[in-house]
């Protein structure tokens, strides 16, 4: 299935059918690299190339960037006092999704569940005023993507 | 529940996934998360917790709260002062104070400000405490009005505020003031900023829950304005409102705006029943 941005737009709108995208849709958002969603997985990398798992540790405990330990336990002992709970535990994440399927979830958990409180980490469209300084851009480059699904594959 | 809408097949993907393995968050069948729970549990707390609503003074330090208990060390009594003094001084082209008309705040103004915000006619919409100084202001002293956030606005206000200290939030949200309640209902389950988070996903389903350091409350506006320690100085509730857009990269508003002032009298509704705190402190 290839989607066009509109039909992209519409299906975002409706649970079900943003289910339907994650079993397989060809994404394209503008100003964002390609990538295909099928099964609940994006299988490629989004730059072709492997990440590097210590700048994705390192990317999760810093603020402005990842900062995904306000929500999820990970193995880093250095931030345990701000390690926050709002999101599950991650420390054998590795073990239990595999890379396409960690990759996906931070691209856009909305498409596994559309009422989640987790950002999309590669997204700009369907969007509500963001804040000018942050328009247009996701909160990640796919660079730091990667970095972050080596990372959290490693952990077992 | 936010899952309800998921296809089967996800919903069974994420449980096996871990989410359920995630043991504080909220029981089946239950609005309230363990850590609620203890709070309840705390007899500490009784004044601060009515039906299912918290205060966000249980959310606080023990620190913090007893900052906020003893009246000496509370840095929100100094904006009191500033507003017993600022009442009356006469100001404006009328010759008059505010205690020109009221006279006494401790009568006159006791149980006023828990009713507020509420529909102005001479406004044509909501009006909050600040506006309602301001228009007295205006209409009545022929005076200029008071700026946003400055020293004898954020006074007076605490200073009508603090004459109903320990007097149950009672906003109407029928009648005229009903349009603009359906307004800032929408605002708070609306999702905005670059990380996509709407008023509720914080503070209905994750109060109890920690977010980095911060112990999520409910986002209640029984303490408001606050002597906020982060901010290190005193600040009224749409101050707090645009520090909670720009935690998730939105566009805030302007303070005393309408989109804030109707987002307010929701907010101020969810409380209803909790005890007015002001001036509390706050992390
Ligand atoms: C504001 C909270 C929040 C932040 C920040 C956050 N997450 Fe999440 N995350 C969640 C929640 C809640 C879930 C559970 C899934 C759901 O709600 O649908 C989740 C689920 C996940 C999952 C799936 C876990 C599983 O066992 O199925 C992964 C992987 C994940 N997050 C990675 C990340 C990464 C990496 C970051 C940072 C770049 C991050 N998260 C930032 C809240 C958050
Ligand atoms: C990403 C999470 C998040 C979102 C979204 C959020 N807040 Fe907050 N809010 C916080 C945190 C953290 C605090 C400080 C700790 C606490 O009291 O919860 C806070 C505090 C507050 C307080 C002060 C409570 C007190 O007792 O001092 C109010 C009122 C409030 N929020 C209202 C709102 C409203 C209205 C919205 C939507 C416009 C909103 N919040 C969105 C995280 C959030």
């Amino acid at each position: 299935m290839r989607l066009t941005l509109a039909a992209a737009a519409l299906l975002l709108a409706s649970a079900s059918l943003s289910t339907a995208l994650a079993q397989t849709a060809d994404v394209r958002e503008p100003g964002l690299l390609p990538y295909m969603v099928k099964d609940y997985a994006i299988e490629k990398s989004l730059t072709g190339k492997p990440g590097d798992a210590a700048n994705g540790r390192a990317l999760a405990i810093t603020s402005g960037q990842g900062n995904c330990v306000i929500c999820h336990k990970m193995p880093i002992p250095e931030v345990a006092f701000r390690i926050g709970n709002v999101g599950p535990d991650l420390t054998e994440v590795g073990g239990r999704l595999t890379p396409g399927e960690i990759r996906m979830r931070i691209v856009n958990p909305k498409l596994l569940n559309e009422e989640t409180i987790m950002p999309a980490y590669y997204r700009v469209n369907g969007l509500n005023r963001v804040a000018t300084r942050f328009a247009n851009k996701p909160m990640l480059t796919p660079e730091q993507v990667e970095d972050l699904v080596a990372y959290l594959s490693s952990l077992k | 529940m936010p899952h309800s809408r998921i296809l089967p097949a996800a919903a069974a993907l994420m449980l096996m996934s871990g989410l359920a393995a995630c043991d504080n968050k909220q029981t089946a069948g239950s609005n309230e998360n363990e850590v609620l729970a203890q709070y309840r549990a705390n007899p500490k707390f009784a004044d601060r917790i009515v039906g299912d609503k918290f205060s966000g003074y249980v959310f606080a330090s023990p620190e913090t709260q007893t900052m906020q208990d003893d009246d000496f060390e509370n840095p929100g009594m100094l904006a009191v002062q500033d507003g017993e003094t600022e009442w009356s001084t006469v100001a404006g082209s009328a010759g008059k104070s505010c205690a020109s008309c009221h006279g006494d705040a401790a009568k006159s103004m006791k149980g006023v400000a828990v009713t507020y915000p509420k529909f102005e006619p001479k406004r044509g919409k909501l009006a909050n405490i600040e506006h309602r100084i301001n228009l007295c202001r205006t209409e009545q002293m022929k005076a200029p009005e008071l700026k946003w956030e400055s020293k004898p606005l954020l006074g007076l206000t605490a200073y009508v505020e603090y004459q109903s200290r320990g007097l149950p939030i009672s906003v109407k949200v029928d009648g005229a003031a009903q349009p603009f309640f359906e307004e800032g209902k929408k605002f708070y389950y609306t999702r905005r900023g670059q990380m996509d988070i709407a008023c509720n996903q914080c503070h209905e389903a994750n109060a109890g829950m920690s977010i980095g350091v911060e112990n999520l409350s409910q986002g209640q506006s029984n303490g408001y304005p606050t002597y906020r320690l982060k901010w290190q100085s005193f600040g009224s509730l749409h101050r707090r409102f645009e520090g909670c857009n720009e935690e998730v990269r939105a566009q805030p508003f302007p303070r005393g705006s309408d989109e804030y002032t109707n987002l307010e009298l929701f907010v101020a509704w969810r409380g209803n029943g909790l005890k007015s705190e002001a001036p509390s402190v706050r992390r």
